[in-house]
């Protein structure tokens, strides 16, 4: 057996009515880091959550590492990890005794050599003996994540990591996933930004509106995906697209005052440069320019509309 | 790997420090006001007025309350600090970790419940030395005395994780020992015998189980009781089993806990 989570069918109703996940099914292979992309309100949260035990499922089939998470939750529980989205810590509590906590939660022997290398690992090491409500944001995601490898977790679940994260805790966290995926961890993140998921994961998994729409490979998904604008601003009204442009996707809006080109993620990299040249050769002349990414909103629409 | 597999040790160990370690830190307010309290009542009650009163029982006025305002502390303190212990992490989201934990139900149980009646106990015992400073204490049956101690600090701790768990907010957390715990202490003989009270209301006291805590306490110490050793022993036994029923509900459906 090669998946580590496997979910049938899996409902999730809250008490207020709301169906926040309909008949998600999903695998998730051992060692791989795996992006749950989709938008706020998506039920990301919620599916991790249910994974963990922390909220109840209406209905459908949970197991980790062939582990029953209803049945066998002790089992199951052990070998996750999770930090949550939320930055819900202690607060009088120094980072030592905190991280030591979570260890023998999880029904570990203490061991400190482990707990030493994992607070050097997330450069908690000289703020041990501080109280964590001492601590900045940045340090107290450091902390959750300290407490979630304690007990050597198989899978580690990180909700939404880097919401509010600095640039140096985002490059830490990242090389550290990345080490913990060399050392045989499996690794689900949820994320609202698509570059997030494309710079990290293996696989993808697209969720909106409590559905899991596709889950495919990277490589194969950001080709869906990615569509990046640029909106060139022209000193001139144009009336038509000329001849000469017809190496590119074009659209003329405003009354012909601003020229829209789509690329494919990477390939604007070549794309612009040479449509600009080519502007110059054809003498249109520009006030502005513009770019943009097509934002996730639109990209989900484009998704559900073919998935349907 | 066997053992955590039917018994978490160190997650029950794991909690119950946590909880200890939050008793330490407020070590001072935990402890001197009760005890500055359970002083004022026996210079006030003890000596200023019971001087005048003539015995209960016969048992001088000052020693007749030591039992009753030590249990009246002893479940204030359990209600409070379980419920204070299950209601802050709920509160700050901390909660996740434990939910998320390989720990059973029971195991949250005896741990916290455990944790806030180890803490009513020892404040029990220091309210107790405070009391024999002010009136000689004797105790006719100290094994017992220890059992109903240790009886009712864990059924009303049991009571005050429920409380934690039902209360939305702080309000609602100091609600239960404003509005039910302090007329049900007063009103619970102890301070005076039930059999003071004119009938009918004596009659209402005996739906009201502090009295049955009380007398037993008393009866531990004196050897006399307003009601019946063994039927304030079950009133206790009852109101155990009711808390750990109402218990079980909870994590079985999650009230509260688990959306
Ligand atoms: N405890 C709850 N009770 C009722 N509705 C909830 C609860 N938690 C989340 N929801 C709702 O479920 C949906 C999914 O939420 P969530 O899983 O947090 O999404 P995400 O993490 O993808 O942003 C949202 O519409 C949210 O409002
Ligand atoms: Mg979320």
């Amino acid at each position: 057996m090669n998946s580590i989570i496997s979910i049938a069918h899996l409902n999730k109703r809250y008490a207020s009515g709301l169906e926040a996940l309909r008949d998600v099914s999903l695998e998730i292979e051992r060692g791989e880091i795996f992006a749950l992309l989709g938008p706020n309100g998506a039920g990301k949260t919620t599916l991790i959550s249910i994974v963990c035990g922390i909220v109840r499922l209406s209905s459908g089939n949970i197991s980790v590492d062939g582990h029953d998470i209803a049945r066998e939750y002790r089992a199951a529980r052990s070998k996750i990890g999770l930090v949550p989205q939320e930055l819900h810590t202690d607060m009088f509590e120094t980072v030592w005794d905190t991280v030591k906590f979570s260890r023998g939660l999880f029904g570990h022997r203490p061991d400190a050599a482990h707990l030493e290398k994992v607070l050097r690992d997330l450069s908690l090491w000289t703020k041990r003996h501080d109280r964590i409500m001492n601590l900045s944001g940045g340090m107290k995601r450091r902390v959750l994540i300290a407490k979630a490898l304690a007990h050597e977790p198989q899978v580690l679940f990180l909700d939404e990591p880097t919401a509010g994260v600095d640039v140096e805790l985002r490059r830490d966290m990242w090389a550290l996933v990345r080490q913990l995926r060399d050392s045989g961890v499996t690794i689900i993140l949820t994320t609202h930004y698509i570059a997030e998921a494309e710079e990290m994961a293996d696989r993808i998994g697209v969720i909106n509106k409590g559905e899991l729409i596709l889950v495919d490979d990277k490589a194969s998904l950001m080709k869906k995906l990615g569509k990046k604008q640029l909106l060139v601003q022209l000193q001139e009204p144009m009336l038509a697209i000329p001849d000469g442009l017809n190496d590119w996707q074009l659209v003329l809006n405003d009354g012909g005052n601003e020229l829209e080109c789509t690329f494919d993620t990477g390939e604007e990299q070549r794309a612009v440069p040479t449509l600009l040249r080519r502007l110059g050769e054809l003498g249109v002349e520009f006030r502005d320019l513009k770019t943009r990414q097509s934002s996730l909103e639109e990209i989900f629409v484009n998704l559900v509309r073919q998935s349907r | 790997m066997n053992r955590q597999r039917l018994f978490n040790l160190y997650g029950v160990l794991a909690i119950y420090r946590f909880e200890m370690a939050r008793f330490r830190r407020t070590l001072w307010q935990s402890l001197a006001t009760p005890v500055i309290t359970t002083s004022l009542y026996f210079v006030v009650f003890g000596s200023a007025i019971g001087a005048r009163m003539g015995d209960v029982d016969g048992i001088s006025y000052g020693a007749f309350i030591v039992p009753g305002l030590l249990m009246l502390s002893v479940f204030t303190e359990s209600l409070n600090n379980a419920s204070i212990g299950i209601y802050l992490p709920k509160f700050t989201g901390t909660i996740y970790e434990v939910l998320s934990a390989p720990v059973s139900a029971f195991e949250i149980v005896l741990a916290y419940v455990g944790a806030a009646a180890t803490k009513s106990i020892l404040l029990g015992l220091v309210i107790l030395g405070t009391a024999s400073l002010f009136v000689p204490i004797h105790i006719q049956h100290p094994l017992w005395m220890a059992a109903f101690l240790l009886l009712v600090a864990l059924s009303f701790s049991l009571a005050g994780f429920i409380a934690g768990v039902w209360s939305q907010g702080f309000e609602q957390l100091q609600f239960i020992p404003m509005l039910i715990i302090t007329p049900m202490t007063f009103l619970g003989g102890a301070f005076y015998s039930i059999d003071m009270l004119p009938p009918v209301w004596r009659t209402v006291s005996l739906f009201n189980p502090v009295v049955y805590v009380i007398s037993g306490f008393r009866w531990s110490f004196y050897g006399t009781a307003d009601v019946g050793v063994g039927i304030s022993l079950m009133a206790m036994m009852l109101f155990l089993l009711l808390c750990l029923t109402l218990v079980w509900l909870i994590f079985r459906t999650g009230y509260r806990l688990k959306s």
